[in-house]
């Protein structure tokens, strides 16, 4: 086998940083920056006061510290919590008039913003720092009745809607970053699918971490009333820097009866350098509630960016045999770290979960799975199937497994699988000897491990996720 | 095609083969025979250019040394290894393998790359006269497969790949009758002047089916006795317990 030492870095084509002049809070987490926030984005009152609630809250809360990968103490008060290209300070009305430099950024992203070049079949928001800068598509969803649109414009426009479900799901209280992200949070996605509607494509979020010394604190919120069904997926990328940035992310998602959300995530934040310093802290709180019967939520997650991922999208199963699903793919190489999993929360009768989760873990990285499934006594006959396999490539990586399994009846069932192998060296020798070079061999055996989960991906993605897993892989076996 | 002169190889302090000579022509069918432990799969891994063997002495291949060069470009260059163990590779569907290698394969020869109707129809081809299910194509590589099922797949492999050298190591062992012919035919129907082969078995069994030009017997790392056919059959008689 070779010994060359591939710098992973180079692969990493999101790190350019775009020049642009940005808007910002004044530094540091205080009632003025939220108060600050809150004006900027014109929000009603009981919005700011919600904001100012969970400040308060937050204040009595510690950073919690049970996880796996340590981090070095985040001072708080050395951050920007808002920041927004000068550019969208008035939010333009049509993409003719967004700032070339933001069209051109998206377009180097891939994301192709303007009229002619969409990806056909899936509409686009598109969030720079902590401003959503355009919406695709808005006007053929619009004649289904479907609301796909930043947070801070649902605030303005569907304000019965926002205060109904935000935090209905993540409240206020929860935990340290989902009240951080309660009290700062600046924009995201929020989607509305009307009762019976189909949402006939793909919506889609690109998130894009642009200034420095500032925290992305997304907020997301998706409804699928009574029999409708979306598929959502959202990306992110952000610049090369020497600095960790915090993500910290709230997405809710809420499905009435018989309605469906499928959620996708590609995330490949920029995950430091092979030394370890810089790249992003991903720490994000991920909850959906299958609020009505029969209804289903699935979270796909591909993780192969940031320098700590730390998340558990997780599904609470209220309705009668509502249906949860957690599909996961998670990369870490070099000095990256992820402490990933979900949560299965069994309140209604016959519900059931699903868990499919692959680690792989290279160079020195390190790679923990993390999981709850909760049977609760009224949730009778449910089942949960979990699969947890680990793939590590090297010697000086690591995989964990930690599933919390909980049934509290007699009627339900659990099962749970866990495998954990290297990198088979005879499985590369098989490749070689059928012509395909090292690089080609590791895709192929990694795609194979991971096909479960990458088949769960929309189409539009499935390929370059596929991609991306091999690309965050290269120079990993030396 | 192929010539060894004095090829020795260890793992660490371990010499396996040492000092091995041999010399093969196009058109050539040689078997090389011998008991557990005397370096034939060693031999077939270091021809393919497995990793991990300490090499010296000359490794030529169309004149050409191999020592430097990685298993990939070798098999690129027209070496090919039907595996005595083909290796499971969970989640990879077969036909998606075999269309990977085959125009990896073919882009090195400078052949043009097929698309996948045009592969499909190769490949089921191919398959068909092995008397491989087409269903076993959708299945993923070597995954709960039978020993005969596997054995198949790696001459299906040598068919569709058309290299100048095929190493089979130890192809027909596991094998049943029917298998074993259908493998033999496999064998015969790709065999032409262009083309080689080094067969390496325990048994003579095989070589009822595949005439070998020439036998060797490698006991403790060094050919100790080389004939024609015969020699096969001689072996199957007395065993090896006289090259020991």
């Amino acid at each position: 086998m070779s010994d060359k030492i591939i710098d992973t870095n180079k692969e990493y084509k999101y790190g350019f940083t775009t020049d642009i002049e940005s808007f910002k809070a004044p530094k540091g987490l205080t009632e003025d920056t939220i108060k600050f926030i809150s004006k900027e984005k014109k929000e009603p009152k009981w919005l700011l006061d919600w904001r100012l609630k969970a400040y308060k809250r937050l204040k009595s809360l510690k950073e919690p510290n049970w996880q796996k990968p340590k981090y070095p103490k985040i001072d708080y008060q050395d951050l920007y919590y808002y920041s927004a290209p000068k550019s969208v300070k008035d939010k333009p009305n049509s993409l003719d008039e967004v700032d070339p430099k933001l069209l051109e950024t998206y377009k180097k992203l891939g994301i192709p913003l303007d009229e002619q070049k969409r990806l056909s079949g899936v509409a686009v928001d598109a969030v720079f720092d902590s401003v959503s800068v355009a919406t695709t598509f808005k006007g053929e969803l619009t004649k289904k009745g479907i609301i796909f649109c930043s947070i801070s414009e649902a605030i303005q426009k569907h304000p019965d809607l926002v205060k109904k479900y935000l935090g209905s799901v993540i409240p206020l209280t929860d935990h340290y970053f989902a009240t951080l992200n309660s009290a700062v949070f600046t924009d995201g996605s929020f989607v509305y699918i009307p009762p019976n509607v189909r949402c006939p494509m793909e919506l889609s979020t690109y998130f894009r971490i642009n200034a420095s010394q500032t925290g992305q604190f997304e907020r997301t919120l998706i409804i699928a009333d009574k029999g409708s069904y979306v598929s959502y997926l959202e990306g992110c990328t952000a610049p090369m820097r020497d600095e960790n940035q915090l993500h910290a992310a709230n997405v809710e998602l809420v499905a009435l009866d018989d309605a469906e959300i499928k959620y996708s995530t590609v995330q490949n934040w920029y995950p430091g350098d092979e030394e370890g310093k810089g790249g992003i802290y991903n720490f994000v709180t991920k909850r959906g509630a299958c609020r009505g019967k029969n209804s289903k939520i699935s979270w796909t997650q591909v993780e192969t960016g940031s320098a700590i991922t730390w998340k558990y999208p997780s599904c609470i199963l209220q309705g009668d045999n509502s249906v949860g699903e957690f599909y996961s793919i998670a990369i870490t190489n070099n000095h990256q770290k992820a402490d990933t999993g979900t949560k299965m929360i069994h309140l209604g009768k016959n519900t059931k979960s699903k868990i499919i989760s692959k680690g792989i873990s290279a160079g020195k990285a390190d790679n923990t799975y993390r999981g709850l499934v909760d049977i609760n006594k009224k949730a009778t006959n449910s089942r949960n199937y979990t699969q947890c396999d680990s793939l590590l490539m090297g010697n000086k990586c690591g995989a964990h497994t930690v599933p919390y399994i909980k049934n509290k009846n007699s009627s339900s069932i659990i099962e749970h699988e866990a495998t954990t192998s290297k990198i088979n060296e005879e499985q590369l020798f098989y490749c070689n000897q059928r012509g395909l070079d090292q690089e080609e061999a590791i895709s192929l055996i990694v795609n194979g491990f991971c096909k479960e989960v990458l088949q769960q991906l929309p189409m539009e993605f499935a390929v370059e996720a596929q991609k991306l897993v091999s690309i965050s892989l290269e120079g990993s076996v030396g | 095609m192929l010539e060894l002169k004095d090829l020795k190889a260890s793992i660490g302090e371990k010499s396996i083969i040492k000092g091995l000579n041999l010399h093969i022509k196009s058109g050539e069918v040689h078997a090389i025979m011998g008991p557990n432990g005397s370096g034939k799969s060693t031999l077939a891994n270091v021809l393919s250019g497995k990793n991990g063997y300490e090499i010296s002495g000359s490794l030529k291949f169309e004149g050409q040394n191999l020592n430097e060069i990685p298993i990939d470009e070798r098999a690129k260059k027209g070496i090919f290894l039907a595996f005595q163990y083909p290796i499971e590779i969970p989640g990879v569907n077969t036909s998606n393998f075999l269309k990977t290698s085959l125009n990896t394969i073919r882009k090195s020869k400078g052949e043009k790359n097929l698309d996948t109707i045009a592969l499909l129809k190769l490949i089921k081809e191919k398959a068909s006269e092995l008397n491989i299910n087409e269903k076993f194509l959708s299945r993923q590589l070597n995954v709960g497969f039978s020993g005969g099922e596997k054995k198949k797949n790696e001459i299906l492999q040598m068919k569709l790949l058309e290299p100048k050298l095929a190493i089979l190591d130890e192809t027909d062992s596991g094998l049943d009758i029917d298998a074993l012919r259908i493998v033999a035919d496999g064998v015969n129907s790709y065999k032409s002047k262009k083309n080689s082969f080094l067969i390496i078995t325990h048994y003579q069994r095989l070589l009822d089916y595949i005439k070998p030009d020439f036998v060797h017997v490698l006991s403790d790392g060094k050919i100790v006795k080389t004939g024609n056919s015969n020699l096969a059959q001689e072996l199957e008689k007395t065993g090896y317990k006289n090259f020991n």
